[in-house]
């Protein structure tokens, strides 16, 4: 009996037969294609940055004499490593990014399994509506809880209008509490607690509780079970919810630009906008790269862990039921202190910032000064130099109009890239192409946002060959939602691919159909019905996105979220808090309508 | 023999590192039934599948109906679609998204035929499985015997010359299986297909086959009919694989008395149909368990043993009887009175005993 090598070698040496029918296999053709797209908006633009940073750039001349437009340079490294100003540029906004960071997972982390434990394990009141809202702060936009935090807490020492606290109190809130590391925090970890939540519920729902009543059995006390026993199963959890949260953080730039640039309180992904801003984009692009590098540990040590834990998650198994702790006397006091979070993560945003959308002056928060101008009203020089009103406003309604196509067609080519790269994995198994494809569309998850902005600035600012310069163009923002989303929409098109099998498809093949047939009337049509409520996470994504598009934006393709910002830092927040509150009411839409159609999920007889 | 309708030729699959099909050649003639039959993992639905097209073989040449369809000399690879081969799946694989009637339609619009010869070309097939009411169902909307039938359907629609099936029946209970069994069978007979027909269950195999694959470990054991591979296993594994309960074995070497080959095993001593093997080899003796006789007192082949269990089971009954240290197995198809404990004696017919060489495992040729 022959042995596999010894197979292998010898049909290796027909090898030029070999890839004429290789290359007839549908998936290989679509692998290849794929893999060639994938380095074009994965690895080329990652490439360009780096060599970027290496090279003279034309705005470089003002800060050296011995620039040489396009000639290599160290300049900006040891700019940013090894400089002067490497404390302000690199070790402080560093530091900040890490101190919020670990700040914010932790707080999340507590906020989000308190929760969860609450609503999986115990027999809190109102466990269902607890579960569907806690979802909600995540899926608005993170800067939102940033934009109600000012209108709350800031005062009129850093320049701009004072908030309600201000007004109602008439004491001027310290700097610390208006702006920096606290109000970064408390608004970033209300805005990704349910992320925790989500993890540990699943978590939760896996352990059987017959392994705590057995706890409970042999005598141990309600809070050792849950110490020695309850806890340490949902480590990994825990453990996996905390290190994304950092890596999340660490990319997000809308909240710590709004809450730190006032007092110059830069992290690095403001730091890395700042330099792109001012014309200095090599030190941008190498902050970039420090952040891309640290997420990218981060995320690795995750997957590591997720990989080591995996066989202690699953330990319930089949056919185990989940038993209520009574909570006894402090049932009560415990829903409050959720009707609490809730009221801050969720109600209190949202009523400050519609608030603030009917202030005539943005510090004037009485009753008679409430005014429908900043929705309805007509240009008037009067106010904010004569803008119209939101619903008026021509500006702002081609922005609704941008975001929503770009939503609209991000999730949609995305979605069906999904289907692509699902189809080519799954019937690439084993192959080192498809793994080639599975791993390449992954990696933009390892990029933070304002990063992978960068990268795409990097890349299509100039011309590429003969492709002209894609910089303020609506089909760059389009390409880079498409790029960011990849990870996304390819598991949910890998899933959905394996759901569907191999033999549907060839049953089709053996009829004597051709792939382009198999594909439109069966793939196509299958994968379709799986992949709806991806398209729809997309789609909310893209809605909220900021971090991602704001250096590729130009005035033309301007968004919802761009335009807050825009307004935001111009002062005007009762414009950035009417669109806020548009963004808000589109996106909650969009979850409601997933839900919806999760429930429908066809599948189950 | 008539030309060949299937041919193999040293067909060999690589999965990663493991030899899934090792050297494979067999011709299957025209209107011929074969069953490739093994344990599971065996390779046998890898054979189909490069038969059909689906798998790409790793070496070796693939002709249907004269045509060469896989070669990996000439380098030939003719696509499933192109091989005009109809193909049941074990899971059926009927599309979800479509009803019975677009599910049979399907192969036949492929075809570009007119709507009108689709229709009564469906209303003839529904009405022959008798799924008349049944066109506009979702296959999710029917009993897995109605699922099967669709599936056979949407393959017979489209005439295929070569029928590949892939353990259509091992998703059916037991009562539907020997139905729908019959009911392959029957069409085999009034299609005259040439039928490949993948399963690991052995009274499937002998009730639906002309020809009988044994697959073992990707190798290809006999092939033969139902008939010679029963009664002439070409070595151990076939043997064993074969019957239920399985077929008695007895280690021991061999002897002469007159011109006749005895198999003695410790005391027992039994003579065979044997002329020539030579005495004093190491060898498997075995017999069936419905060839064994039980006879009330000692004589010419017999052995002296113990009822340990009566395993009754309506028309048969299984023994376990014990011998010394050897155990048989006997199945009697009347009722008989034994209990255990009951000392009774064995005849072991001399033509019904095979002789294998115990380190080929092969069977010594029988006398004619």
């Amino acid at each position: 009996m022959a042995t596999a090598l010894e197979i292998k070698k010898r049909s290796d040496i027909r090898r030029s037969g070999r890839i004429k029918y290789y290359l007839r296999k549908p998936h290989v053709v679509i692998s290849l294609v794929l893999l060639v797209l994938l380095l074009f908006v994965v690895i080329v633009p990652f490439a360009k940055m780096v060599k970027d940073s290496f090279v003279w750039q034309l705005a470089d001349v003002r800060l050296s004499r011995g620039a040489h437009p396009g000639e290599f340079t160290f300049f900006h490294w040891i700019r940013v490593f090894a400089g002067p100003l490497t404390k302000n540029i690199l070790t402080r906004p560093l530091g900040n990014s890490i101190t919020t960071s670990l700040g914010v997972s932790v707080m999340a982390m507590l906020i989000g399994s308190l929760l969860s434990w609450l609503v999986a394990r115990t027999d809190l009141p109102f466990k269902k509506v607890i579960a569907s809202v806690a979802v909600l702060p995540y899926v608005i936009p993170s800067y939102i809880h940033a934009l109600a935090w000012l209108t709350l807490f800031k005062n009129d020492r850093i320049g701009g209008a004072a908030g309600v606290f201000q007004y109602l109190t008439g004491i001027n809130p310290p700097d610390w509490l208006s702006y920096g590391y606290i109000p970064i925090v408390v608004t970033l970890s209300l805005h990704y607690f349910p992320f925790t939540f989500l993890l540990v519920s699943a978590a939760l729902a896996s352990i059987d509780s017959s392994l705590e009543e057995s706890g409970e059995i042999l005598g141990a006390s309600r809070t050792y079970i849950l110490r020695r026993i309850t806890f340490p199963l949902v480590l990994p959890a825990l453990l996996s919810s905390f290190i994304l949260t950092f890596s999340r953080v660490l990319g997000t730039f809308g909240t710590p630009y709004f809450l730190g640039a006032p007092v110059r309180y830069y992290t690095l992904s403001t730091q890395i906008y700042s330099n792109i801003i001012n014309r200095i984009p090599s030190v941008g692009y190498i902050l970039a790269f420090v952040l891309i590098t640290i997420s990218a540990t981060v995320i690795f040590i995750n997957q590591r862990l997720i990989g080591k834990s995996k066989s202690f998650v699953t330990i319930g198994g089949k056919g185990f039921r989940i038993k209520d702790t009574p909570l006894g006397s402090l049932r009560y006091p415990l829903l409050s202190i959720v009707a609490l979070i809730f009221c801050a993560a969720v109600l209190l945003p949202f009523v400050l910032i519609l608030w603030q959308t009917f202030t005539l002056y943005p510090d004037d928060y009485s009753f008679k000064k409430l005014t429908l101008l900043f929705w309805i009203g007509e240009a008037n020089t009067a106010f904010a130099e004569g803008e119209a009103g939101v619903l008026r406003n021509p500006a702002i309604i081609g922005a609704v109009w941008n975001s929503i196509l770009l939503a609209l067609t991000s999730s949609l080519l995305a979605g069906i890239l999904g289907i692509f790269i699902g189809y080519a994995v799954v019937r690439g198994r084993q192959t080192r192409l498809a793994f080639a494809v599975e791993q390449l569309s992954f990696l933009p998850y390892l990029v933070p946002g304002i990063a992978f902005g960068a990268l795409y600035l990097a890349l299509f600012s100039h011309r590429i060959g003969p492709l002209p310069a894609l910089y303020g163009t609506f089909f760059l923002v389009i390409l880079v939602c498409v790029a960011k989303n990849l990870p996304f929409s390819s598991r949910a098109g890998i899933t959905s691919m394996l759901q569907i099998g191999n033999e549907l498809e060839e049953a089709a093949e053996t009829l004597g159909a051709r792939w382009s047939m198999r594909f439109r009337k069966i793939i196509l049509r299958l994968s379709l019905r799986g992949t709806v409520s991806g398209f729809i996470l997309v789609f909310i994504t893209v809605m909220r996105e900021l971090s991602l598009i704001i250096l590729l934006v130009t005035p033309e393709t301007r968004t919802l979220t761009t335009m807050t910002f825009r307004y935001q830092e111009q002062g005007y927040t009762q414009f950035s808090s009417a669109i806020s509150v548009l963004i808000i009411l589109i996106v909650i839409c969009g979850e409601a309508l997933s839900k919806k159609l999760e429930n429908r999920t066809p599948g189950k007889r | 023999m008539a030309d060949p309708f299937i041919e193999v030729k040293n067909l060999t699959k690589v999965f990663g590192n493991v030899v899934a099909v090792d050297n494979v050649s067999f011709t299957i003639a025209e209107k011929d039934f074969l069953v490739l039959l093994g344990p599971s993992g065996c390779g046998k639905t890898t054979i189909l599948r490069m038969i059909a097209g689906l798998e790409t073989p790793t070496q070796g040449e693939i002709y249907l109906k004269g045509r060469p369809v896989y070669s990996d000399a000439k380098g030939i690879f003719i696509p499933a679609r192109e091989r005009e081969v109809g193909l049941v799946f074990q899971s059926y694989a009927l599309w979800p998204h479509m009803t019975v009637f677009e599910n049979i339609a399907f192969g036949l619009k492929v075809k570009r035929m007119n709507a009108p010869a689709i229709e009564a070309k469906i209303n003839a097939i529904l009405t022959y499985i008798q799924l008349d009411g049944m066109r506009n169902r979702y296959p999710q909307e029917m009993s897995g015997g109605q699922q099967q039938r669709v599936a056979l359907a949407r393959m017979l629609v489209s005439q295929p010359d070569i029928f590949l099936m892939d353990e259509p029946l091992s998703n059916l209970d037991a009562k539907l299986r020997i139905e729908m069994r019959a009911e392959i069978k029957n069409i085999h007979v009034q299609t005259d297909a040439t039928t490949v027909y993948v399963t690991h269950d052995q009274v499937e195999g002998q009730t639906l086959a002309s020809h009988i694959a044994i697959i073992n470990r990707g190798i290809l054991e006999q092939l033969a009919t139902p008939k010679t591979i029963y009664r002439r296993p070409a070595n151990l594994f076939v043997a064993d694989f074969i019957g239920s309960p399985a077929i008695n074995r007895i280690e021991g070497r061999t002897g002469m008395n007159a011109d006749r080959v005895l198999v003695k095993a410790g005391t027992l001593n039994a003579t065979t149909n044997y002329k020539d093997i030579p005495p004093d080899q190491d060898i498997i003796a075995a017999i069936r368990p419905e060839n064994i006789t039980i006879v009330p007192e000692a004589g010419f082949n017999t052995v002296p043993g113990t009822v340990r269990t009566v395993l009754p089971s309506g028309s048969e009954t299984v023994l376990r009887v014990h011998h010394r240290k050897m155990v048989f197995s006997i199945l009697v198809t009347r009722e008989v009175n034994l209990s255990p404990g009951q000392e009774i004696y064995m005849y072991l017919p001399p033509e019904h005993i095979l002789v294998f060489a115990r380190d080929s495992g092969l069977l010594f040729p029988l006398p004619e």
